[in-house]
């Protein structure tokens, strides 16, 4: 197997760098990729989607379609952890721990005897749980609130900075999933429950493909966010930027939920204790 | 020589995406280690996004966020901004690869909590033995 | 209105997918009425853009209203009508069929079950449609990576096989990519339509050479298409029942025209079958895959296991009769797409029903099903008739175009292929049903009275299988108008 794979290696190596000879030289401004497409979506950006950073715009508006499924593609991977790895309740182990809020200590209990959960001082829990570091605890929860706002920043700013959607979504869901390792996943649950993540993924992308759909309520075509110029009473072009913001918060929202949602099926193998 | 040289250096790039594709390719058709394979696979997918970006470098160019604030820079040149497209499409192509790489990671502990192990050669071993 | 048919195409599936994926949370019962409304419409629109095609010739449609080398294009023409057509219809009728099913097998994450087959119905709806080279890559992964879920969720090695096909299938897109990422740095452009106009000046040119071959080698990895199948048998046959009998159907089909499409289209017919001169090869290629897969097939117990090696015979006919380069066999390929839809999609819905019923489906288990369940193995019956060729079913028709254009380009490899694997298949269809039948008979005779109660699966699942049994028949009495209305136009004229 090693050497065959060696082989097909080699060869489909010796064949792609045989066509790399006619491939224009790096950075070579005249080359057709260049020069065909891409040139209008730098002289235009400006004028026709009134966003200065063309990324932004291709991304959103003149391939704006793409990143529809874009989101769908990252949507479709966070329900399919959830499908995969999700367990309802099923193989609970026969000795439950419980916590003491207060004082952090654990305790262990047979089940079905003298089970703590009336007691409202107590928190069920698994038993890989470890007590964590003081330093660690605190200095994540101040940064945190810090992560949050530069997201915001980010996925605001997109349009005239690098950034944007998924950027801004990612480091926001990020900024849970450091919640949720330096405290505990309880904890982080307790923030956004499993429910409520469900509803932004699903909400984050309704809300891209809503605003396509409302273009072609509004009789244009779908994704055609100038036709939102009449509902937002501007004209066409700050409609489109404005479009592209509204579709950005949806990725954002769609991204950080579904981020999550991986990272505590991921992390918890679908139980969503304590994780890791 | 010079003439080597000089494809070398306005060739380098491809070539160093091949290389990394190809190490790739290599993990994901040979390691027995299943999470290695992904590795190889994750491996494979950002060499295409190295080769992408690559191709969207324009020399003496910046980002494509165009200069608009004061108004003194004349009519907006192609030339002075790099190529955007790709770029775009690479960011779909990041998406992609990330949602790939959790979905196989969800199935790698599917696999692991079923048979103990992320070796193959041990899981083929266990399944001709049921 | 109809003017946006093809937008309501994809966007109708997909935000009923985000719908019924958000219902099952809220309201578990609601989540199958919705489906089947969004399905129903996507069919309806996909139907009447048919019908439009058909009436006034091909269809674009501008997203986001950026013309075409800028923006992302659709290009609807009578080849992609008809798998849409057949695509959303066969969704459809799966998604009636599959109910009881799911219902009995995912009770708990019903949401999440019925939201990817949605995506998944999405992702190759959009792949079909669609006349941008890059967003049917999205597609492409859309549709690959709610297949990989939805096959995991099977019993035993599901979760291995779906691994496997992780690996192979992301190789098989990256591939495509590449090949995308090759042609663009070429042409600079990434539409279907202008990178044909484009294409014409860079015959020579050795970079687009690789491109072809490497969009082919990961379009083939998709497709199951020999030697890169070996995903495919262990990825179908451990996925649930609901599941193979959505995805067993479409995947590999829309891959075939995904290739059709971009041969066709995007390098044109002069490139792909005459500067290359790989078409023999290929077709020698579909040769051993037909012969290899029908004595694979042979091999099998268990009946599940052997239709996925129909499924991988069915690929080398329609590869093979593509690239035999000549009107008849290009027809037969097009058609073919079009029965294998509904006879695969006929053949894993009987399965499905028998596995509702059955602990499994290996020869053994299959003792005196005939008695039990009539009706599903009576549609089995017309579904094994189809893909042996027999007429009056569909199957006939396109064997004997793929026939003929054997004949006319002179390849008596893939002509005995054919005829071959035929045989095969009444061998293979013949060792089920004998099973099924007429061992009763014999256990009868030994007054070993087994029981005649009738155990078929609910009506729910029954109808529709009859439904398909009944449209294999409708599509073969039908196939000289659909290939003079829908087929003939598509292929080029370079074709006589």
């Amino acid at each position: 197997m090693k050497l065959l794979g060696f082989l097909i290696v080699l060869i489909t190596g010796a064949v792609l760098i045989w066509a790399t000879g006619e491939f224009p030289d790096w950075g070579d401004p005249g080359s057709p990729a260049s020069v065909h497409v891409s040139p209008r979506y730098i002289e235009k950006t400006l004028e026709e989607t009134s966003v200065p950073n063309a990324v932004t715009s291709v991304l959103a508006d003149y391939r704006g379609f793409d990143t529809m499924f874009e989101t769908t593609v990252i949507f479709a991977a966070g329900i399919s952890c959830f499908m995969l790895l999700r367990l309802f309740g099923k193989e609970r182990p026969e000795t439950l721990h419980y916590r003491h809020l207060l004082t952090g200590l654990t305790i262990r209990v047979r089940r079905r005897k003298q089970s703590p959960e009336q007691l409202e001082e107590f928190e069920p829990m698994d038993s890989l749980w470890t007590p964590h570091d003081l330093i660690l605890r605190t200095l994540c929860r101040f940064l945190i609130p810090f992560i949050q706002l530069f997201a915001l920043y980010v996925i605001a700013h997109g349009h005239h900075s690098p950034g944007g959607g998924f950027q801004g979504g990612v480091i926001l869901g990020a900024s849970l999933i450091l919640l949720a390792i330096s405290q505990d996943m309880q904890s982080a649950l307790k923030r956004i429950p499993e429910r409520t993540l469900a509803m932004l993924a699903a909400l984050g992308v309704s809300v891209y493909a809503g605003t396509g759909a409302l273009c072609l309520v509004m009789g244009s075509n779908f994704l055609d966010y100038a036709a939102l110029a009449g509902l937002f009473r501007v004209d066409p072009v700050e409609a489109r930027s404005l479009g592209i913001f509204l579709v950005e918060v949806g990725v954002g929202i769609a991204v950080m939920a579904t981020m999550i949602l991986i990272y505590h099926n991921l992390a918890s193998e679908g139980r969503l204790d304590e994780g890791l | 020589m010079e003439q080597i040289l000089d494809v070398i250096i306005a060739k380098y790039n491809y070539w160093i995406y091949i290389t990394l594709m190809m190490i790739g390719l290599f993990g994901v058709i040979a390691k027995n280690n299943l999470v290695k394979k992904i590795v190889g696979m994750s491996i494979f997918q950002t060499a295409i996004i190295l080769f992408f970006v690559s191709m969207g470098m324009k020399r003496g160019a910046t980002i494509p966020i165009v200069m608009h604030d004061h108004g003194a820079h004349g009519p907006i040149q192609a030339v002075d901004y790099i190529n955007p497209l790709p770029h775009v499409l690479m960011l779909t192509a990041i998406v992609v690869a990330v949602s790939t790489l959790g979905v196989a990671l969800a199935l790698a502990v599917k696999v692991y909590k079923k048979y103990g192990t992320l070796e193959e050669d041990e899981i083929l071993e266990q399944i001709r033995k049921s | 209105m109809t003017d946006h048919l093809p937008a309501f195409i994809v966007a109708v599936p997909l935000l009923t997918a985000f719908l019924v994926f958000a219902l099952g949370w809220l309201r578990r019962e609601l989540c199958f009425p919705v489906g089947l409304l969004g399905l129903g419409l996507a069919a309806w629109s996909c139907v009447g853009l048919l019908l439009e095609v058909l009436g006034s010739g091909p269809v674009t449609y501008r997203l986001g209203g950026w013309e075409a080398p800028w923006g992302i294009e659709y290009f609807v023409d009578t080849l992609n009508g008809m798998v849409l057509a057949a695509i959303s219809v066969s969704a459809f009728i799966h998604w009636i069929w599959s109910a009881p099913a799911v219902k009995l097998q995912f009770q708990d994450r019903l949401g999440a079950i019925y939201g990817l087959q949605l995506l998944f119905v999405t992702g190759l709806l959009g792949m079909t449609i669609t006349g941008d080279a890059f967003n049917l890559y999205v597609l492409l992964e859309i549709a690959s990576i709610t297949a990989y879920a939805l096959i995991a969720m099977g019993e035993q090695r599901a979760a291995l096989s779906s691994l496997n096909y992780v690996f192979m299938g992301t190789v098989g897109a990256c591939f495509y990519l590449l090949g995308v990422g090759y042609l663009y740095i070429m042409t600079g452009t990434l539409n279907m339509a202008d990178l044909a106009r484009l294409l014409t000046g860079l015959h020579g040119s050795r970079a687009i050479q690789v491109a072809f071959v490497i969009t082919m080698v990961g379009l083939w990895l998709k497709m199951a298409f020999f030697p890169l199948h070996g995903w495919l048998p262990n990825a179908y046959s451990h996925a649930p029942s609901p599941v193979s009998a959505l995805i067993a159907p479409l995947m590999t089909k829309v891959m075939v025209y995904v290739m059709i499409r971009i041969d066709l289209y995007v390098f044109g017919p002069a490139y792909s079958f005459q500067k290359l001169g790989m078409d023999r090869a290929v077709v020698w290629l579909a040769v051993i895959a037909v012969i290899m897969g029908s004595i694979m097939a042979l091999a099998q117990k268990n009946l599940k296991r052997m239709l996925t090696y129909v499924i991988l015979v069915e690929v080398g006919y329609m590869v093979g009769g593509f690239w035999l380069g000549n009107r008849s066999g290009m027809t037969g390929a097009i058609l073919h797409l079009l029965n294998d839809v509904f006879m695969t999609l006929g053949a894993f819905m009987a399965v499905g029903n028998l596995l509702y019923r059955l602990p499994g489906c290996s020869f053994g288990e299959l003792r005196d099903v005939f008695s039990k369940m009539p009706f599903s193995m009576g549609a089995l019956v017309a579904t094994a008739l189809s893909i042996v060729g027999v007429p009056p079913t569909c199957g006939f028709f396109s064997k004997w175009y793929l026939l003929l254009g054997a004949l006319e380009a002179g390849q008596y490899g893939f002509l005995i292929a054919l005829i071959f694997s035929s045989l095969i298949s009444v061998v293979l269809f013949f060792r089920v049903f004998e099973g099924a039948f007429f061992r009763a008979q014999t256990h009868e005779n030994a007054h070993h009275q087994p029981d005649h109660t009738m155990e078929e699966a609910p009506v729910q699942m029954v109808v529709p299988l009859l439904v398909v049994a009944a449209g294999l028949v409708a599509l073969g009495i039908f196939s000289a108008e659909i290939v003079s209305t829908i087929v003939e136009p598509v292929i080029p004229p370079a074709f006589f």
